[in-house]
């Protein structure tokens, strides 16, 4: 991994006393069962994580759910019942309805507390039923929002095939279902064969993170321009299709969020990881591209022209966002290359929160952020992880930042006092990876922008009487 | 355990900050996992809150629960008083949290040495009641608390008002509608000459909390949040209570005449029947409504009714009694009100379902088909894919429940949106008349409707010119009879010929 290269002027890092909103890790199933297409996912805890889900998320049961509450009841919760035998009666019901390829559970809080020992029931349960079970860590005791997917994936790496599991003739079934998986990937995912002359000889390469499907075609496309071949992406859309993983493999994030799933594909499965700045924003997919491309010794072609052709084309949207700052509340864990990519563009950063950093797994993109702020002769953010949302509401109120991206519990309030608010989640469900998006990325964050100045034409910026005692 | 996809109403912790942050000046503190504290989304994004929503997590994390909360709780009561002066804080775990079975009491008792304001623990069982009975709970705690802390000082009032006045009691933030009811409400007590003494909570203040033995009576509009409350001002200080939910023009006049008798018997002499007589014949619309021509369309249709209690029961009535719709089932998923709701309806109804599954209620929707459905949400989603109308009168919330314009459901305007809302929901007059001639009703196959959605049969321009000539409205379901007709007499494409042929089948 590359690490930051000295600089006069350093980051600032704080941490501060963590009161602050943000979702639940548990909201990674409202779009990883939709990613996922053969999944199942059963939430493990009580009504407060269900109403969540429910309310919160937005996410609605329509005619063929793939996720549901096992809501853990008092007998549950006092042990007086067996946590097998009632998990073994929800699968069986789920088998019987649903029968999905995989079934995930997303532990709790309440599971972590009464130290259910789901990892513990899992293989048995497995063999039983016979679909296989994921066992995913989820809960808001340790984790963050998008956190939630870097469990289910850090869960998941167990279950990828190396080449050996494809080729022994031991469990017929299972191979039948690779053979499957394999030609099925052949003709959607990688038209072409490995020895085409149009891809280098080049070690296998795994990119982990979930993104939208356009996401993948187009972040696949990007590296075959440099004669790079994708082996496959963690999650597919089919669990079926999980991508086969070997000792030496390399691997490379899509998501700055996913630092378990990081560790557990060095650790667990002995595979290389590619320490690159995320594919967000023209600047950071060119830098994420080269880092792949100087990992394989490969000389990367028309890549700055790449990025170039890309700026001229927002210059639009540039023209508004210039000189304006912008500050994150910090929520989803996109902060840092949200930031890096919008100094780029012109604004200021004052302060990124962040619910939590990193330092190693995003050693790259801080190591960029530094250098874009020098280079753009912005000053340095002060990165505050674990923010208190109260002091940086009265910090907000003092700078008055053009933009505030914050979570949905302060959008509101914010702009009845006349600051402009993006919600961070949005972030998070559009496409912001890559070349071409960025455009969407501009789009969402002038939005506010473009809207509040034509109604501060009518004179209707603050909305509420007096100030809140903040 | 049990598998559950969906929830009529949501965790006990909601329902007690939801009656926290009604009131102007208190806070709450939630001792709870970071995750947990999404009712500060639904207030601000759902009931688009101007301000910071008063309830602030302690949170509980991996440290917490190895070590306990120690000084973590304390300290953020401490805190809040300090960066806001609340009147009151009120402490409450979630269910997460409650399993941790720390001595939140404790945590209180010290909190309340070193902070100005009051503090208060949510004496709610997480496990056994839901957000609805919290809500009923705590505002009685939070209540009792200030009597009596009024009754040591010596504070309480020994008179009642010189003129008839009303406490409203259960209205709150989040709740169903709740806003528009109440300047309805006090509109109408207005119209009687009633001075409203206090709304709780909605915009109170815990200070005048004392001042509630003063009124004449309470009105307690919902059954969900209130009656607690209500019963406890009954016994401490021989307050009636009238619970009657002023919803319909029937049930409006009858919760007006139980104002007057209980007016009368404190030596009032109030005569309200001209004012009844008047509203329902000439000022409300609804009345009107029901004896027009128009209303005649809907006699005799069948309708499936489903929600809390209060508007479950309510709009049964109104149905049956007021428009003459055959309401075929009423059901809610107040379990715990089964024997009140059973007595409410079981005369306006042939079947009653009393249930918290979902998929209960959309199984007898499905086998029912009425012509509209009066649900949750959740129904009107059921409504949706098996193409019947629904109207919305029940929480859980939705953004939608949040109209910029007034739309209250209780009292005479309440009246007039209800008659709306159901005429809206009912395919009538023309468009009726249309769905006849193409034979519309057929809404036995549902299932077929998204396999012929899928237009694997072609359609001639002739026929496609026809088809455009059909209003919009019921364009959909001819082309898909058509189809199913094309289909089981196999047809591979579809000509005027074979249009009229499945309009001629179905009319046959
Ligand atoms: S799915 Fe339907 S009810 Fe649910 S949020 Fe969307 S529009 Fe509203
Ligand atoms: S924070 Fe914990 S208890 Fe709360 S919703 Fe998330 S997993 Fe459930």
């Amino acid at each position: 991994m590359t690490l930051a290269t000295p600089q006069p002027e350093k980051l600032e890092f704080d941490c501060d006393t963590g009161n602050y909103h943000t979702f639940c890790p548990i909201s990674c199933v409202a779009w990883l069962y939709q990613k996922i297409e053969d999944s199942f996912f059963l939430v493990i805890g009580t009504k407060t994580c269900g109403y969540f889900l429910q309310n919160a998320m937005g996410v609605m049961i329509f005619a063929e759910p793939r996720y549901a509450m096992a809501e853990l009841e008092e007998s549950d919760i006092s042990a007086q019942l067996n946590d097998y035998e009632e998990l073994k009666r929800l699968c069986e019901q789920i088998k019987r309805d649903r029968n999905p390829s995989v079934i995930v559970f997303i532990g709790t809080c309440t599971t972590e507390i009464i130290k259910m020992d789901l990892e513990g029931l899992a293989p048995k349960l497995e063999g039983e039923i016979g679909i296989p079970i994921v066992v995913a860590r989820a809960n808001g005791l340790d984790y963050a929002f998008t956190q939630g997917e870097d469990t289910v994936l850090a869960a998941m790496v167990e279950r990828c095939p190396t080449s050996d599991d494809l080729e022994s003739p031991t469990d017929k079934a299972e191979r039948n279902n690779f053979q499957k998986l394999l030609n099925f990937g052949r003709k959607t995912d990688t038209p072409e064969p490995t020895e085409s002359p149009e891809y280098h000889d080049h070690p296998n390469l795994v990119i982990f993170g979930s993104v939208p499907d356009p996401i993948v075609t187009q972040m696949t496309l990007e590296l075959k321009k440099q004669g790079i071949k994708v082996g496959g992406w963690l999650p597919a859309k089919r669990y079926t299709e999980l991508p086969v993983l070997d000792e030496g493999d390399y691997v490379i994030g899509i998501n700055p969020f996913l630092s378990r799933t990081a560790t557990g594909l060095m650790r667990r499965r002995k595979c290389k990881l590619i320490g690159a700045p995320f594919p967000i924003g023209p600047d950071g997919t060119r830098a994420w591209v080269e880092k792949v491309c100087s990992v394989f010794g490969i000389e990367p072609q028309g890549l700055a022209e790449r990025e170039a052709k890309i700026w001229e084309s927002l210059e639009d949207y540039l023209a508004i966002v210039r000189g304006k700052s912008v500050y994150f509340m910090g929520d989803n864990l996109l902060e840092i290359s949200l930031a890096r990519f919008l100094v780029r563009c012109g604004m200021t950063v004052p302060e990124i929160g962040i619910p939590y950093m990193d330092k190693r797994y995003q050693a790259a993109e801080l190591a960029l952020l530094e250098k874009t702020c020098h280079e753009m002769g912005a000053p340095l953010p002060k990165i505050t992880e674990k923010p208190d949302n109260y002091k940086q509401i009265q910090r907000i109120q003092e700078i008055q930042p053009d933009l505030v991206i914050t979570g949905m519990a302060h959008a509101n309030p914010l702009e009845a006092r006349g600051i402009n608010t993006k919600w961070s989640v949005e972030f998070t469900f559009a496409q912001i990876h890559g070349f071409a998006n960025a455009r969407d990325i501009l789009e969402l964050v002038t939005r506010p922008l473009r809207r509040n100045s034509s109604l501060s034409d009518l004179g209707w910026d603050k909305l509420v009487k007096e100030e809140a005692k903040v | 355990m049990k598998l559950a996809y969906w929830m009529y109403a949501g965790p006990a912790h909601i329902g007690t900050l939801r009656i926290a942050s009604s009131f102007k000046n208190v806070h709450a503190i939630m001792h709870a996992p970071l995750g947990d504290d999404y009712f500060n989304v639904m207030r601000s994004m759902l009931e688009r809150e101007r301000d910071f929503t008063p309830v602030t997590t302690s949170i509980v994390d991996r440290h917490v629960l190895a070590q306990g909360s120690q000084e973590k709780v304390v300290d953020n009561i401490v805190r809040k008083d300090h960066e806001e002066t609340p009147d009151l804080i009120v402490l409450t775990p979630t269910c997460t949290s409650s399993i941790l079975q720390e001595d939140l009491q404790n945590f209180v008792e010290r909190a309340s040495l070193e902070a100005q304001c009051d503090v208060l623990l949510a004496d709610v069982n997480h496990y056994r009641v839901n957000e609805l009975q919290a809500a009923d709970r705590t505002l009685q705690q939070v209540v009792q608390f200030y009597i009596e802390k009024a009754r040591k000082k010596g504070e309480l009032p020994s008179d009642r008002t010189e003129k008839p006045s009303v406490n409203i009691i259960g209205m709150t933030t989040l709740g169903f509608h709740n806003n528009h009811d109440r300047t309805e409400l006090v509109k109408l007590m207005g119209d009687l000459g009633i001075e409203v003494n206090l709304v709780l909570p909605d915009k109170a203040s815990v200070k005048q909390i004392k001042q509630l033995p003063r009124a004449w009576f309470n009105l307690v509009p919902y059954r969900e949040v209130g009656p607690a409350t209500a019963t406890y001002l009954q016994e401490q200080f021989d307050q009636p209570t009238v619970d009657i939910t002023p919803m319909g023009i029937v049930e409006t006049a009858r919760c007006i005449r139980t104002i007057q008798k209980v007016l009368n018997e404190q030596g009032a002499a109030v005569d309200y029947e001209a004012f009844i007589d008047e509203q329902t014949r000439f000022v409300s619309n609804a009345a009107w409504f029901s004896r027009s021509i128009d209303c005649q369309n809907l006699t005799g249709k069948k309708a499936v009714v489903f929600g809390d209690s209060t508007h479950a029961a309510a709009m049964t009535k109104i149905l049956t009694r007021e428009m003459g719709i055959h309401v075929v089932l009423a059901g809610t998923y107040c379990q715990y009100d089964e024997a009140w709701f059973r007595q409410q309806v079981s005369e306006y109804c042939d079947e009653v379902l009393i249930s918290e599954d979902h998929g209960a209620i959309a199984d007898k929707i499905a086998t029912i088909e009425p012509a509209a459905i009066f649900g949750t949400q959740m129904e009107r989603h059921v409504g949706k894919r098996l193409d019947i109308p629904c109207g919305v009168i029940a929480a859980p919330i939705h953004i939608q429940n949040f109209p910029v314009g007034y739309r209250p459901f209780l009292g005479y305007e309440g009246s007039n949106q209800l008659v709306d809302l159901i005429y809206n929901s009912f395919t009538l007059g023309m468009e009726d008349h249309l769905l006849e001639i193409f034979g519309g009703h057929d809404t036995k196959e549902v299932i077929t409707k998204t396999v012929s959605a899928d237009g694997d049969l072609n359609w001639t321009a002739d026929a496609m010119t026809e088809l455009n000539r059909v209003p919009g409205f019921v364009r959909g379901k001819v082309k898909r009879n058509t189809e199913k007709f094309a289909r089981n007499h196999g047809h591979a494409s579809i000509d005027v010929e074979v249009m009229y042929a499945a309009k001629e089948s179905v009319g046959a």
